[in-house]
């Protein structure tokens, strides 16, 4: 079970030092993703031999006391980077770029032993605990000091749990119940990276404010928090950051308050056309879909859909470059 | 809420998933080639079983109980006969009666699957049942009923065995067709009014015929083992024919004098002839759907 | 409790399937070219006149039409009289009982071992995915299931009885002793060989099925999370995998009952083990109609009985179906 990460990190020193001084030097920075790119190799009818990129080229960061939204549509592989960050993907999984955590490179080493402790995940679903094991014994199981039982029974209290909560299955709890025994799970260890995968899934609008506050308190304990979700209002409400996902990779990363203001503050058309989509605004869809892995177009990715497009975003992936306090992938953005 | 809503990335998932994992080798060309030689094992068997002449079963008293050589090489019986073209022989009819047998229930199963999941809930719940029924009888001691009471032979044992293989193909193509019937085109067609049988020609049988054949390789080895089970038992073929069944009873009488060659390679010939079988059935299903292979 | 339930359900549905299996094979059996009288009388057939053979179809109703003889034969079956054996001149069910015991000696050894080496080749084989000793686990259970039990049987007999003469050929008891008389031991010395055969052939099945449910539990989303917890090993394994895996794995088990029993009638045959599985042998070859529609019935009771104890213990084990979702 043992992932093959064949990060490649000894090139992540000189592409440090090409980094501003100012974030190198920023003691803040507790995750950076560089480069990350994801790919399997699939079986296809007739066993045609298929390489998947997943993720390619991914760039995003998490500071200390910040929650930073991932925002992508539904199925578009955005667990797949909680997973690379874990070092937790498949074994036929190819991954590629650097991934630093307090300054350092997350080796596969340094994963096993951060799993659970230093970084945890928040998981989508009920269906992420053991059916056959009671919730409390599950929580005990990721602490793995002598004294579990009582700080189970500790993070249960905090997150307004009763002893009897723990007795019970994981297919016995509520929608609400099993939102807050995930975050008990994920905390109990004492992360200082917390990763929140889809947090929201259609839950009661009360279960979804509820959690929302569990991360900002996480994150206003000092917690880098990481919320990967297709909610872009319920990223809106609690993060500081957010990190547009289109496609297998980042295509912009703004502060909140560009995506409050909206229309021309934010950098990137797809971002701008998200903005559009959202009820308050036009409520007008964007046209189009988003390409799959198997046929990704040859330049931008977004550029099938684009209403800027050029002949020249045909011909090569736009880097990602700075701007405005941001940082967006797209060659016309101003 | 507001959800961004695009079409989801099913293969995605499905990679995610379906850890299969990356050869270095192209598995495609390697599964042809392992599916084409064990064909061609199947076939020469059956070729060879029609060329060779009826001399080397004949009674022989001059070359009794001789162990393998050049020129027997899986030796001669205590009457002289050529093994290997008894195996061979024997072999070429376990797999004729194995095809016939599995063809009757590969349609057995067809028929009461495709019934099962459209003709409503009462005929689904009496086919159910009736699949338990059959599966309640060990499947040895049903073969042994039918054969007694169908006077034996080789009729008693194409029945027996087409009688009593269907019921977990059955199960799989029930689940099968009720899928389809779900599934998103045939809704479509439904609410564009065609009728039952149209799209049950149209849209369900060309889904379930390759479904036939694999199902047909499944069942053959079972309905083989089962034949040459029976036969051995003394319910089956007739004692004249050269089937394995018969070969590796009589050679039991021999044992103790130290004949091995009389129970070993005609055995072991009919285990390579079944796991032939096995691996173009399960070569012939990961093609068509490679998720399926257990991996 | 919803798991009475649940098992009632289970137990109804077997009750009746049984009765329509007593029906079926009835049918079957009047339409056979088997002469039950004729079957009766076997070798004494010179001896018999005409009037007695009359005499004998009179006491046993066969002037009657079939309706009426099948609900006399059904109405002594359910107090327990399944009629007298013929080729062994006893109530079937003294027979039934008797050999029975010893096959279920053969069959209970042979089914616990495969059924623990069955489950831990398949872990050891779901662990190690794409590893030797994966492939070869995997090699060696496909290779057995398409391998004839009775071949198998044959072979061991060469082996250990021809060659290296450990154990004799044939024949469950020392010849000349009473059955009565025979010893512990030299029971258990003539089980061995029929029960190492049916083991071996026995694991193919329980193994591969508890190596794909191992794979598709470490697949599975809890797993992922119990990773992402820093679990790993064969802690992970243990903790999450073998509970998950357990329970289908004993259900298969007790499912197999079947097979178990098929297995039985070639390896009894093979190594002449006074057991039912011979007993069926004869009572199909000669024609003993009441031992053949006995062994039918009592053989059907205990591949029910096999599932329905694997139903239960689901519905004791596994929270899911105890607390009332049998969604499962």
């Amino acid at each position: 079970m043992n992932t093959k990460q064949t990060s490649k990190f000894s090139h992540s020193n000189a592409s440090i030092m090409n980094r501003s001084t100012e974030s190198l030097a920023n003691p803040e920075e507790l995750l950076v993703v560089k480069n990350l790119s994801v790919s399997f190799i699939q079986y296809a009818k007739g066993l045609k031999q298929l390489n998947l990129e997943v993720i390619c080229d991914l760039n995003v960061s998490v500071n200390s006391g910040e929650i930073v939204a991932i925002v992508g549509s539904s199925g578009s592989g955005k667990s797949l980077l909680a997973h690379a960050i874990l070092g937790i993907l498949p074994t036929n999984a190819k991954v590629t770029g650097t991934i630093r955590y307090q300054g350092q490179a997350l080796t596969t080493e340094r994963q096993k032993v951060f799993r659970g402790r230093e970084i945890s995940l928040i998981p989508q679903s009920v269906n992420y605990l053991d059916p056959l094991m009671k919730v409390g014994e599950q929580v005990q199981n990721t602490i793995r000091t002598k004294d579990a039982k009582q700080l189970q029974q500790q993070v249960f209290e905090r997150y307004h749990l009763s002893k009897e909560a723990g007795l019970l299955y994981p297919f016995q709890l509520s929608g609400g119940m099993a939102r807050r025994v995930l975050v008990a799970t994920a905390v109990s260890g004492g992360a200082k990276l917390i990763i929140a995968d889809e947090p929201t899934p259609g839950l009661h609008p009360e279960v979804v404010a509820e959690t929302l506050a569990h991360l900002k308190e996480l994150a206003n304990q000092g917690c880098g928090v990481m919320m990967i979700t297709h909610d872009i209002e319920a990223a809106m409400k609690i993060a500081d950051r957010i990190a547009v996902f289109y496609a297998g990779t980042t295509v912009e990363v703004a502060p909140i308050e560009d995506f409050k203001e909206g229309g021309e503050a934010l950098r990137h058309p797809y971002t701008r056309a998200l903005w559009m989509a959202l009820p308050e605004n036009d409520f007008k869809p964007i046209p189009g879909f988003q390409p799959t892995p198997t046929d990704l177009p040859p330049g931008c990715l977004f550029e099938p859909r684009c209403h800027l497009r050029t002949a020249e975003c045909q011909c090569k992936k736009p880097e990602m470059q700075d701007l405005r306090g941001g940082q967006v992938r797209c060659i016309h953005a101003t | 809420m507001n959800v961004l809503t695009e079409p989801e990335n099913t293969i995605l998932e499905g990679a995610q998933r379906n850890g299969i994992r990356s050869y270095k080798l192209n598995r495609r060309q390697k599964i042809l080639i392992i599916t084409g030689f064990c064909t061609a094992l199947l076939i020469g068997v059956m070729i060879a079983a029609q060329l060779m002449s009826n001399e080397g079963i004949a009674t022989n008293f001059t070359q009794q109980n001789l162990a393998p050589s050049w020129s027997h090489p899986f030796g001669t019986d205590w009457l002289g006969r050529d093994m290997f073209t008894r195996t061979i022989k024997g072999l070429a009819i376990s797999i004729q009666i194995g095809l016939l047998a599995s063809s009757v229930s590969v349609v057995i199963a067809l028929v009461l699957g495709m019934a099962a999941a459209t003709m409503g809930e009462k005929v689904d719940d009496a086919i159910s049942w009736l699949v338990d029924l059959f599966m309640g009888v060990p499947h040895l001691v049903a073969l042994i009923l039918i054969a007694v009471v169908l006077g034996g032979g080789a009729k008693g044992v194409i029945i027996g065995v087409a009688l009593t293989h269907w019921p977990s193909l059955t199960r799989v193509i029930r689940a099968e067709v009720m899928q389809v019937r779900t599934s998103q085109y045939v809704l479509v067609s439904r609410h564009m009014g065609k009728g039952r049988w149209w799209i049950a020609s149209k849209h369900i049988l060309p889904h379930l015929l390759p479904q036939f054949f694999v199902g047909l390789i499944l069942i053959f080895p079972h309905a083989i083992l089962h034949e040459a089970s029976i036969t051995f038992l003394g319910f089956g073929l007739s004692p004249h024919l050269p089937a394995i069944g018969v070969i590796l009873s009589e050679s039991m009488g021999y044992l103790a004098a130290g004949m091995w060659w009389l129970a070993f390679f005609p055995g072991l010939s009919l285990l390579v002839i079944v796991r032939a079988f096995d691996v173009i059935g399960d070569n012939l299903r990961l093609l068509m759907d490679p998720h399926s292979a257990h991996e | 409790m919803n798991s009475a339930k649940y098992v009632a359900g289970k137990a109804l549905r077997m009750l009746t399937l049984l009765i329509a299996l007593c029906i079926v094979s009835f049918i079957l059996v009047k339409n056979s070219p088997i002469d039950p009288v004729q079957a009766y009388i076997g070798a004494d057939m010179m001896r018999v006149s005409e009037e007695q053979r009359e005499q004998i179809a009179e006491n046993w109703g066969l002037d009657k039409p079939p309706v009426e003889q099948f609900i006399s034969w059904a109405g002594a079956i359910v107090q327990g009289d399944f009629g007298t054996s013929m080729i062994y001149r006893v109530p079937v069910l003294t027979v039934i009982g008797n050999r029975f015991t010893a096959s279920l000696a053969l069959m209970g050894v042979a089914w616990l071992l495969s059924g623990i080496f069955g489950f831990l080749m398949g872990v050891i084989a779901g662990m190690n995915k794409g590893k030797l000793i994966d492939r070869a686990i995997k090699w060696y259970c496909l290779t057995l299931a398409a391998t004839p039990t009775f071949w198998l049987g044959l072979i061991l007999l060469m082996i250990f009885s021809v060659w290296l003469g450990w154990f004799p050929i044939g024949l469950g008891v020392p010849v000349g002793v009473l059955s009565e008389n025979v010893t512990l031991s030299e029971k258990i010395y003539h089980l061995i060989l029929p029960a190492l055969t049916l083991s071996i052939v026995g694991v193919a099945n329980i193994a591969l099925h508890t190596r794909q449910k191992l794979l598709d539990v470490l697949e599975s989303d809890y797993i992922l999370f119990a990773r992402a917890n820093g679990e790993s090993g064969l802690g992970l394994v243990w903790k999450h995998g073998v509970r998950n895996i357990m329970l289908p794995a004993v259900t298969l088990q007790f499912a197999s009952f079947s097979e178990l029993f098929g297995g039985s009638v070639l390896a009894e045959q093979v190594f002449s083990y006074p057991g039912l599985g011979q007993a069926t042998v004869q009572a199909g070859l000669r024609g003993d109609v009441p031992l053949l529609l006995g062994i039918v019935l009592i053989s059907a009771i205990f591949v029910f009985t096999g599932n329905l104890i694997g139903d239960i213990i689901c519905s004791i084990v596994d929270p899911r179906i105890k607390e009332g979702r049998a969604s499962v």
